[in-house]
């Protein structure tokens, strides 16, 4: 005795149950009215949601719980389409359920599989109009048709070139030259060492010489964070703490990860912080990567004082600004 | 015959007449569908997508898809005089100055969320009831391709406004184009037209966005729905159900009416969302400026995973030969999603080929039924979920007093420990559950009614299944393992090598099941009882 | 004259003004009783009234404080030392509840005040006594109202503060379970005092590179957002993505999942 005979019998389809809408006439005209009271909502709600467009002013508001304010005008606009239009599904829906015949019929499925002798006929088909083409034999045309299909995708591609200019050296570069002040974003105001308290952050910008305009991609190359702390809390080398002036300290603040704004800063732990990926990084040891993903450290930006006693560049970025590309040298 | 009949009559004669298409459209109008819930997933889906069509179609009437420079000077308050980009610009319009606007911008968006958990329900329900089996195979790779698209349209959606937060997602995107090797940063140049953000990337999304994208939803989802039309739809196993029928109603008048009120119903139910809930309140964020951010930052949740994965990758970049690889970024940002929906398409085929079951499938597993899918699936979605928590670490950490490092270590740990727990306990649970069928079907019911016997004691009564539901619980197929043959007939030892030994370990892992009781079982525990 | 009394009307409810009554009811009653030689005898009186406060303040720092930031102020191993912090820190700190900490907690939180504005005035004025600091803001200097303009403050709060506060001033995630707190309901005093004196995590931001109006535009930004209302429906605490997928999954996907079974559901 296999395991297939002894399984359970498929009873069958269970037999067919009347609704009471199918047995009780009035439980039908009731359903029927029900059907047409959710159609007839849904008009008196498209009444509301007109109504609302045409005569309620966009700049009311009413106290509503959990809500909060709320603008009358856009409310009752977007609750009369809504429910003008969930009324109509509802009404829809109910009257299939309700009115509609409900017994359910059986489709029965063919397999798709073709008969043997129809597969064969389509093999033989396309081997007979194969070889009426000379396809299996004229095997320099198929290679040649290959290549030319193959070759004629390559002239669309070829003509996207022109999307953007090549990148050059661009990624390298900022507006940050020797002898650049630093400015405040927004304001574009030169600063001194003593308007920044210990403790101060400042965000800033080059300055634009006469007549230049800043374009948003300088900003996502130039944007630099200028942080005081006590000359004594650094750890750099030499050289860093050299970039540095009287405790002050200037960060590229694009992200050396993906490029958001890296402004985040603790004041007491003296941590930058990137809200995107939360890379954390610590500003005494001269952005060091101490947490999350970025692998590099921010570029620093090394800043003297100039004659006027204003904070200057002392040289460009040493490195490349923001996040790494295939030809990043370090 | 009443006038409304004769008309009726009327066109579909001059419609016959010249296409000759009484008989097939007899045939389709009586088509049968089956009825059960979560069929009605795929709808919602397609529902949302008309939705988006129509919403979308609103939003380009005043939509300027451009980077130039304007000062604001709209009924906005707190931007008044502002320089922000005409996209930006034209997007605070709709939602102060066109009325109803902002309720139209709130519907698109929100049926794009709609459409996006639609997509992923629709998939969870297919994988775990096996709909993707042969002949469906098709059907699941347009699906995934559909999902795929969607994460793109979603993004491109939101970044359209051109506002601080969907400038910062659109400066991740292209760190992560800038980080391909070799060809990354020319990629991004010519994307962004020059250094990031130029001045054409939005008018360039736009048209994929409206015209490129939907145009692909369009055919991929055209052929999605002829291939279930062509196929007949898979049904939930029951009496009277088999692998040859498929048990419903016809098309003609109440799933026409059904689907059609459900159309009103997901379109009233997206309309709710855009009246009560806001969302995407750009005039908040402002206007995108690369040397601004918010605390908080993230992608709508259809990104979120991604953005988790990158989250908590390993700081790891490699500096040779005087170049950069940014493992870091590419390693969470395409690899291994790459990988993911990679396994996902070719899902189908992996099973099959584990399973070496080559037949027909109309019928679909209850979830328990195929312990090792459910499993698969389930150890997915804990992945997913556990990135995803990530991905929203800081307003986690903010709203249950946990720190971000935390959450960050959970995950990082819990995405390499979670999922093959989460395989082992499903699989359990599956297995349990077949047991607990096995009784009911043996045992029968238990139905909490205690009866004291003459002699005192004290017993549960079961009550008998019918034999409907023995049927129901009992149909399902009871797989063999493949059998890997130790020699060939030439004795060549092992002669599939390691993927035939794999394959065998897979198959085996595969039918792990509790044995379907018989009625000849049922019959002697009967006999047993006289 | 009339601008004058003007001015002077705008000080009749700021804390100082009951001290300040006080003191120029003592001048007056003074004055009447040594017309000649009213002078000297008042510098004397209002040297007085400024040392009582310092007393009255050191001897609610020395109840109160010293415990932690040291019987002179000058800090130990879990406080800072509070010499040279000024009397804006401490209106700050212990104007809006937070000093003092409850438990030693990573960050002092906002709470109700434990001390009222007379003993906030007498801590601020002993601590500003130890040695010069930033003046608390009084409301005088808080014309944000005439002086400050919204746009202007939404740039500079998305350049300076929106890093930290979120976008809406909403409040967000520092390192190792520190926060943001929301800006939403601080006084216009606090926020600015903040800005000047830089509490716990938060950087100093130095009135040079943003000035002091800069400062009222960024508080009339806050405050404009603060109040308002919610443009597009309920605002979903205005914290991003996080909350509208939450929404679409359970009430956008689980509403109409549950018309789905009703609509698959046999009637009876």
């Amino acid at each position: 005795m296999t395991n297939e005979i002894s399984k359970f019998q498929d009873p069958g389809l269970p037999e067919h149950v009347h609704r009471k809408t199918d047995i009780d006439p009035k439980a039908a005209d009731r359903a029927e009215r029900q059907v047409a009271i959710l159609f007839v909502l849904s008009a008196i709600f498209t009444v509301v949601a007109i109504y609302s467009y045409i005569f309620i002013p966009d700049d009311r508001f009413f106290f509503l719980p959990i809500m909060g304010d709320t603008n009358a005008h856009q409310l009752l606009l977007g609750i009369g389409m809504a429910f003008a239009l969930l009324f109509i599904g509802l009404g829809l829906v109910h009257w299939a359920k309700m009115l509609m015949p409900d017994t359910e019929v059986i489709a029965e499925r063919h397999e798709f599989r073709s008969p043997d002798e129809d597969r064969a006929d389509f093999v033989s088909t396309v081997k007979v109009q194969a070889g009426a083409a000379g396809l299996g034999r004229r095997s320099l045309i198929k290679r040649t048709l290959g290549l030319a299909l193959g070759i004629s995708a390559l002239t669309p591609l070829v003509m996207l070139r022109d999307l953007g200019p090549l990148p050059k050296k661009e990624l390298e570069k900022t507006s940050w030259k020797t002898g650049t002040r630093l400015v405040t974003d927004p304001g574009d105001r030169p600063i001194r060492p003593e308007d920044l308290e210990v403790g101060a952050v400042a965000q800033v910008l080059p300055e634009l010489a006469e007549g230049q305009e800043r374009t948003l991609a300088d900003i996502g190359k130039d944007a630099v964070l200028l942080i005081r702390l006590r000359p004594t809390e650094f750890q750099l080398d030499a050289q860093r703490l050299s970039w540095t002036h009287d405790g002050i300290i200037a960060f590229s603040k694009i992200c050396s990860h993906m490029g958001c704004a890296v402004a985040l800063y603790e004041q007491q732990t003296k941590h930058l912080l990137c809200p995107c990926h939360q890379s954390t990084f610590d500003v005494t040891r001269a952005a060091k990567v101490i947490f999350g993903p970025a692998a590099r450290p921010l570029p620093q930006l090394a800043i003297m004082v100039d004659k006027d006693g204003y904070l200057v560049a002392q040289q460009p970025f040493t490195e490349s600004v923001g996040p790494s590309y295939w030809e990043r040298s370090s | 015959m009443k006038k409304s009949e004769r008309i009726a009559g009327n066109v579909a004669g001059y419609v016959d007449d010249r296409t000759g298409a009484a008989k097939w459209l007899r045939k389709n109008l009586t088509k049968v569908f089956p009825d059960h819930w979560s069929f009605m997933l795929g709808e919602i889906v397609l529902y949302s997508f008309i939705i988006l069509l129509l919403s979308g179609t609103f939003l380009t009437f005043w939509f300027d898809p451009s980077q130039r420079d304007v000062i604001y000077q709209g009924s906005y308050e707190p931007l008044k005089n502002i320089e922000m980009s005409a996209s930006y610009a034209s997007t605070l319009h709709i939602s102060f100055d066109v009325r109803g606007g902002l309720l139209m911008r709130q519907i698109h968006h929100w049926a794009a969320l709609i459409f996006m958990a639609g997509m992923i329900a629709h998939l969870m329900r297919v994988f775990f009831t096996g709909a993707f089996r042969k002949p469906r195979e098709a059907n699941w790779l347009i699906g995934v391709g559909l999902v795929t698209l969607g994460i793109v349209e979603g993004f491109l959606g939101y970044s359209l406004p051109d506002d601080l937060l969907s400038g910062t997602g659109i400066r991740i995107a292209e760190a992560i184009i800038q980080a391909l090797p070799v060809v990354g940063s020319y990629l991004a140049f010519f994307a962004f037209g020059g250094a990031f953000p130029g001045h054409v990337f939005i008018p360039r999304i736009f048209t994929v966005h409206v015209l490129l994208l939907p145009g692909i939803f369009l055919a991929l989802i055209t052929i999605h729905l002829m291939l279930v039309w062509y196929q007949k739809h898979t049904q939930y196993p029951g009496p009277g159900r088999t692998e040859k029928n498929v048990v419903g109603y016809p098309l003609m008048p109440i799933y026409m009416a059904k689907a059609g009120g459900f159309f009103f119903i997901v379109f009233g139910v997206t309309a709710l969302l855009g009246a009560v809930a806001s969302i995407n309140p750009i005039w908040l964020y402002g206007p995108y400026n690369p040397g601004q951010i918010s605390a908080g930052s993230q992608p709508d949740f259809y990104m979120g995973w991604l953005d988790g994965l990158v989250r908590m990758a390993p700081p790891i970049e490699t500096h040779a030969f005087g170049h950069t690889i940014s493992w870091n970024i590419l390693i969470p940002g395409l690899i291994i999603p790459g990988i993911l929906f990679t396994l996902m398409a070719l899902y189908p085929f992996i099973e099959s080929w584990m399973t070496g079951d080559k037949n027909e499938h109309h019928l679909l597993d209850r979830p328990r039924n195929n312990p090792n899918r459910t499993a698969i699936g389930a150890m997915s979605l804990a992945f997913i979920l556990v990135i995803l928590i990530n991905g929203g670490n800081d307003i986690i950490a903010t709203h249950f007093a946990l720190t971000i490092n935390q959450i960050m270590w959970f995950t990082r740990i819990g995405v390499i420990v979670i999922p093959p727990i989460t395989f082992v306990i499903t699989k359990r649970i599956c297995l349990s559950l077949q047991r607990a069928d096995r009784e009911k079907v043996l045992h029968g019911r238990e139905t909490g009614r205690l009866v004291m016997l003459p002699h005192g004691e004290f017993i549960e009564v079961h009550e008998e299944l019918t034999p409907a539901q023995k049927f129901t619980l009992t149909q399902h197929e009871q797989n063999r393992a493949l059998e890997v043959p130790a020699s060939d007939a030439n004795g060549v030892l092992n002669p599939q090598g390691l993927k035939g030994k794999l394959r065998a370990r897979f198959s085996q892992a595969h039918v792990e099941q509790i044995p379907a009781p018989t009625e000849s079982e049922a019959k002697a525990l009967e006999g047993g009882h006289h | 004259m009339n601008s004058g009394i003007k001015k002077l009307s705008r000080y009749r409810r700021h804390r100082f003004a009951r001290p300040a009554l006080l003191v120029v009811a003592l001048i007056s009653m003074g004055a009447t009783f040594q017309v000649a030689s009213a002078l000297p005898s008042t510098t004397r009186m209002e040297t007085t009234a400024q040392s009582t406060l310092i007393e009255e303040g050191k001897r609610i720092f020395a109840q109160g404080c010293s415990s932690c930031h040291g019987l002179n102020a000058e800090g130990s191993g879990i406080a800072p030392s509070l010499i040279g912090v000024g009397a804006a820190s401490v209106d700050f700190q212990v104007g809006t509840g937070r000093m003092p900490m409850a438990d030693m907690s990573q960050q002092a939180m906002r709470k109700t005040p434990i001390y009222n504005a007379e003993q906030t005035a007498a801590l601020a004025a002993y601590v500003a006594s130890l040695a010069p600091g930033p003046d608390a803001i009084n409301e005088a200097q808080l014309t944000f109202e005439r002086d400050g303009n919204t746009a202007e403050g939404g740039e500079l709060f998305r350049t300076n503060c929106a890093m930290c506060h979120n976008f809406a001033g909403q409040g967000g995630a520092l390192t190792q379970g520190k926060y943001a707190p929301t800006l939403m309901g601080v006084d216009a005093k606090h926020i600015y005092e903040a800005m000047i004196t830089g509490p716990q995590s938060m950087p100093v931001f130095s009135d040079k590179t943003i000035t002091p109006e800069e400062k009222l535009s960024i508080i009339k930004w806050i405050k404009a957002a603060e109040k308002e209302p919610n443009l597009g429906g309920a605002s979903l605490g205005r914290v991003g993505p996080v909350t509208e997928g939450l929404l679409v999954w359970t009430f956008g996907l689980g509403l109409l999942i549950g018309i789905a079974v009703w609509l698959t559901v046999k009637a009876k």
